[in-house]
């Protein structure tokens, strides 16, 4: 159906997290309150809602983008992935989240589920980046707590054992 | 904040958003990356009755060379853009000038198009569509119009864009490969908007210079063999032709330096470029 009328809730289907699911939303919901409100994914973290802080980055079908601009209608038949997709079905954290532990990458973790979505989508994209590259990246995230410093390291890190 | 309530139209094909446009025109807004759009809507300061979501359109994500131009569709990214051979090849000033353009994460979504008929002066594409001498191609139910970049640019945040029409796609010329070009811009961080932005082409003696994030619109000024020792005063008239533009980022007198300074390093790396 090309229109989805207003004040009305829509089906979509799409795959989350590797899973075909489907739910229901209004056209003028955004993807990241769908995300924690419909789909209980409270990983998306929201703060500025106007693309500039970063910490609602997903990735739609394997790139990273706002989730704060886009709208939940949207991504009928997309693949999305969110910070839970990271880690096993048994909790066991990726690589690149023991790496951001031991080189402290975070603090509060607020940014964090934004950076790593960014990350792993980067690093698909070229995975031999330079610190300058790694902090052009990170230009897209704002971090309140660490200055950044762990972070370059815990990526580099990734970026030799990979 | 969120968006107030609109109507969503996922379209189908180019006609349909024409037709809808030709339904809706005042009321609706085209949907390509969203980076602006729903930035402003989620502010409410837009709030369309409807949203046209082209971002879906496989007829719209072409990028192809036509003899002398290249011609990229509306739902090309900035990502792709950066990208594609036939950019690398022809219009070497976008991969200068695009990886400015905000983000990773937004060059992912936002489009080349979408920017151009936005129109912000601040930006680096329209920039460079105005010193490339682009074309926009304009598309409604009315039939097709071509405009040159000096006639689609009317102001700021304006354009020539009628309400029923949708920019299909913007034309650049390809350079000239023996011209030399170089791109600077002043910007408290990276990824944000320009303060000051200007581009160079530098063709044998003549000089092509584009000046963004001080007047209304990217201004563009063609310097045929102008004298080395005249290139200062140049600049400085130019400072002072773009307006007084005050704002939170920049007074007018340190934008007036900006365009002294970095016009001159600008104009003297593109000759550097020259073959
Ligand atoms: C954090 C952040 C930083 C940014 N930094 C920069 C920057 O440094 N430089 C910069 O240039 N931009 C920057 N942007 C904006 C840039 O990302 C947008 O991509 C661009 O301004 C608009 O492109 P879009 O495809 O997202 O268009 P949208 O947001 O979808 O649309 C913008 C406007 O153009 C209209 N429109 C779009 N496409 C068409 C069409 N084909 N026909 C008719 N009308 C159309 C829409 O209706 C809307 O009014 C930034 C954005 C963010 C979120
Ligand atoms: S909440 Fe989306 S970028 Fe800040
Ligand atoms: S860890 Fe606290 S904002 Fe980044």
């Amino acid at each position: 159906m090309p229109q989805l009328n207003q004040e009305t809730k829509h089906k979509i289907n799409f795959t989350l997290n590797g899973k075909a699911v489907s739910g229901y939303t209004e056209p003028r919901t955004l993807l990241s309150d769908f995300l924690r409100q419909e789909m209980a994914l409270m990983g998306v973290h929201v703060s500025c809602e106007h693309g500039v802080c970063g910490s609602c980055t997903v990735q739609i079908d394997g790139k990273a983008v706002r989730s704060c601009l886009t709208f939940a209608v949207q991504v009928e038949g997309r693949a999305v992935d969110t910070v839970e997709s990271l880690a096993d079905e048994n909790g066991e954290l990726s690589d690149l989240q023991i790496a951001f532990r031991k080189h402290h990458g975070l603090q509060c973790g607020y940014c964090t589920p934004g950076i790593l979505m960014s990350v792993e989508a980067f690093l698909e994209i070229n995975p031999k980046p330079n610190e300058d590259e790694i902090r052009e990246m990170l230009s897209g995230h704002i971090c309140r707590c660490t200055g950044y410093t762990g972070m370059v390291k815990a990526i580099q890190d990734v970026v030799e054992t990979r | 904040m969120k968006p107030n309530n609109f109507n969503y139209v996922r379209a189908e094909s180019v006609d349909h958003v024409l037709s809808c446009l030709a339904e809706h025109g005042e009321n609706a807004r085209i949907l390509a990356g969203g980076q602006s759009l729903i930035a402003m809507m989620n502010f409410r300061l837009v709030e369309p009755a409807y949203l046209i979501d082209i971002s879906g359109l496989d007829e719209l994500k072409e990028i192809k060379t036509n003899g002398n131009s290249v011609e990229i569709s509306a739902a090309v990214t900035q990502a792709k853009v950066i990208a594609a051979a036939d950019v690398n090849e022809h219009l070497s000033l976008l991969v200068d000038a695009l990886p400015n353009v905000g983000h990773f994460q937004t060059r992912a979504k936002g489009t080349f198009c979408g920017s151009i008929a936005h129109s912000d002066p601040s930006s680096e594409q329209p920039l460079c569509f105005a010193i490339l001498g682009g074309e926009a191609v304009l598309k409604s139910n009315r039939g097709e119009r071509v405009l040159a970049a000096s006639e689609f640019q009317t102001g700021m945040l304006a354009t020539a864009r009628e309400d029923d029409e949708l920019l299909t796609s913007v034309r650049l010329p390809k350079q000239n490969p023996s011209a030399g070009h170089a791109f600077e811009e002043i910007t408290r961080r990276q990824g944000d908007f320009a303060i000051v932005a200007i581009a160079v082409i530098a063709d044998g003696e003549n000089i092509r210079i584009g000046v963004g994030g001080v007047a209304g619109k990217p201004e563009v000024r063609d310097w045929d063999g102008l004298a080395d020792s005249d290139i200062d005063d140049a600049l400085n008239a130019l400072a002072w032709e773009l307006g007084d533009n005050e704002d939170i980022h920049a007074s007018a007198k340190y934008r007036r330096q900006m365009v002294r300074r970095v016009g001159r390093r600008v104009i003297e790396e593109a000759r550097k470029c020259r073959s």
